[in-house]
């Protein structure tokens, strides 16, 4: 029996000829990622186990470990500040070159960076401290989030365990519509499985309508896949993808695919020209209603940004919808890296944004997780292009959060309540 | 670890997420037991008040879901809980428990979710794999937990069983 693409990747990681799903297999990892929540845990994780392992004087090897400062950037706070100090530290330490730190050029939301810098390649195994970074399977990687103390173990033994996961494929074929995106197709198979449907598997995506897509358009189904729990998600690489790469490295590309008989849990065969615009309403990513059916809910606030909505695909599409309009609620509109925010302005998209009234922030996810800027008060609705909407994740317990794709939310920026972007009109 | 816990349970639905275990405006904390004192705050302000040392939280499917902070188990720890029992739980939140050693993840069977009353005074058996309902003077088996799984917890966290090989 043949094995899918992930399968592959572990097999070869761990030294084995073949796996299947079920096996648990100690894979060698061959990128981590560490950003400013999760770098000063595996610091005090270091620090804890002290009186066990002793002191942590050198890691596995510095040249695969890579951080960015992201989340409450800049700081917010003496302590975030420490702990921006905390990552300083340990990158000197350890010797960790690949680091981005904001104010010094490149920095922003690690899932972007990640394949934006090209710091994960077709093939590898990648973790890192997030549960979004599922997100680099985009480019053909086995790429699962993971806990500090996780992290923390493989910066010393550069390996960790994972139960191989079943595969569940989306053959998704047939051409999006106008107006329809990756983030309303990820919203579509999310309600159709449930926020739990890929729980400990794998989601791959293949199909005419994925190969049709940029490679931004891809990272959102990809990361979208964490919010229907799936360990990881892949897309077996193409050669758009592999020159969007080769654009950024001159590392070797040696991409990795499924054998022709690869065994799936489950196929699913969408139809993408019948995915309409959708939002997910509170409290979950899986309670997806089309933007049309909820055009009566006011908002009062609009947020752009995020590593699923905040990237150079998803700012053009907003500014496509913003251009020559003016935003009738507050509207945040936050760039997911620095390069992301010099590519908006070299293509004119900061100033449609600004004439928009809108305002535009500097590179953080602060605002998807309600910990820096835009946090939202008791009972204040937003449409966000952000992936989950639980209760208190963007400010106060009583916030509500509808997720939607850029060209959904800017309509809605536009007028005030939830609007299919096909019904804006001229 | 000790084999026999014994405490009070808490019980909550499904898809209990990360921010409602612990909000994201905390993740900055370094502090454990700053983390405990808002510990369940997204969805039951009044956790940290009546939860004691030894209690279960006893959860539906899917429990853990969302963010990967390994803030969340460390907050429920030391907020004094030993172990969550749910249908299932997110894989981060179940990696982050069993290899940072902070709780042990215990599934269980719809029928024993539905026995358990927010409140029960239980027993959890590790090692044998059941549960005794003192408040109701029943007995429920614990679905089997993965013998890898059970080696890290024996031991105390990744980090220990790597050590004692």
């Amino acid at each position: 029996m043949g094995m899918t693409v992930t399968e592959k990747i572990l097999a070869r990681a761990s030294g084995k000829r073949t796996v299947s799903p079920g096996d648990v297999v100690f894979a060698n990892v061959d990128k981590v990622m560490m950003h400013d929540v999760g770098g000063p845990g595996v610091w005090a994780v270091f620090q804890d186990l002290k009186p066990i392992i002793g002191e942590v004087e050198k890691i596995w090897d510095p040249d695969k470990v890579w951080m960015t400062e992201d989340h409450f950037v800049p700081p917010i706070d003496k302590q975030s500040a420490e702990n921006i100090k905390i990552l300083e530290d340990f990158a000197k330490k350890y010797g960790i070159r690949k680091y981005f730190r904001y104010g010094l050029g490149q920095y922003g939301v690690c899932h972007t960076l990640s394949y934006e810098e090209a710091l994960v390649l077709p093939g590898e195994v990648y973790v890192g401290t997030d549960s979004h970074t599922n997100t680099a399977g985009v480019v053909g990687a086995f790429a699962a989030g993971l806990g500090h103390t996780d992290i923390a173990y493989v910066l010393v033994h550069g390996k960790t365990w994972f139960r191989v996961p079943e595969t569940l494929l989306f053959k998704v074929d047939g051409e999006l519509q106008p107006y329809s995106t990756a983030k309303d197709l990820s919203l579509a198979i999310i309600s159709e499985i449930g926020t739990d449907g890929a729980n400990y598997k794998a989601m791959q995506f293949s199909g005419s309508a994925i190969k049709a897509m940029d490679v931004d358009e891809r990272a959102t189904l990809t990361n979208m896949s964490t919010e229907a729990g799936a360990k990881n998600a892949i897309i077996e690489p193409d050669e758009r993808l592999l020159q969007y790469l080769r654009s950024r490295t001159n590392s070797q590309l040696t991409p990795v695919y499924g054998d022709e008989d690869a065994e799936f849990f489950e196929v699913y065969d969408i139809d993408a020209r019948t995915i309409e615009p959708l939002v997910a309403k509170p409290y979950s990513p899986g309670n997806v209603s089309s933007a049309r059916e909820l055009s009566d809910v006011e908002v009062d606030r609009v947020y752009i940004g995020s590593c699923t909505g905040g990237k150079i695909t998803d700012l053009r599409m907003a500014a496509s919808i913003l251009k020559g309009r003016k935003v009738k609620v507050r509207t945040e509109i936050v760039p997911a890296t620095q390069k992301t925010y010099m590519q908006a302005l070299k293509e004119g998209l900061i100033e449609i944004f600004l004439q928009s009234g809108a305002l535009v922030g500097a590179p953080t996810c602060g605002l998807c997780f309600g910990g820096h800027m835009g946090v939202l008060r008791k009972g204040e609705v937003c449409i966000s292009t952000t992936n989950r909407n639980f209760p208190g994740r963007m400010g106060d317990r009583e916030s509500k959060t509808y997720l939607a794709s850029p060209l959904t939310a800017a309509a809605a920026a536009v007028t005030g309540r939830i609007t299919d972007p096909r019904d804006l009109g001229g | 670890m000790e084999e026999i816990l014994r405490g009070r349970v808490h019980k909550y639905g499904d898809n209990v997420d990360t921010d409602s275990i612990i909000p994201g405006r905390f993740l900055k904390e370094m502090d454990p037991k700053k983390l405990a004192e808002h510990a369940m705050e997204g969805i039951d302000p009044n956790f940290v008040k009546k939860v004691k040392p030894g209690d279960f939280v006893v959860a539906g499917r899917n429990f853990g879901c969302g963010s990967s902070r390994e803030h969340a188990p460390i907050a429920l720890r030391y907020a004094g809980i030993k172990a969550v029992l749910a249908k299932s739980f997110a894989r981060i939140f179940y990696r982050n428990a069993i290899d940072g050693g902070h709780l042990i993840p215990i599934e269980i069977d719809d029928s024993v979710y539905d026995k358990l009353s927010d409140g029960d005074e239980i027993e959890v058996d590790v090692s044998k794999g059941i549960i005794r309902n003192l408040t109701k003077n029943e007995v429920y088996n614990i679905r089997p937990i993965p013998e890898l799984v059970m080696k890290i917890i024996k031991a105390g966290g990744i980090f220990m069983f790597r050590y004692e090989q």
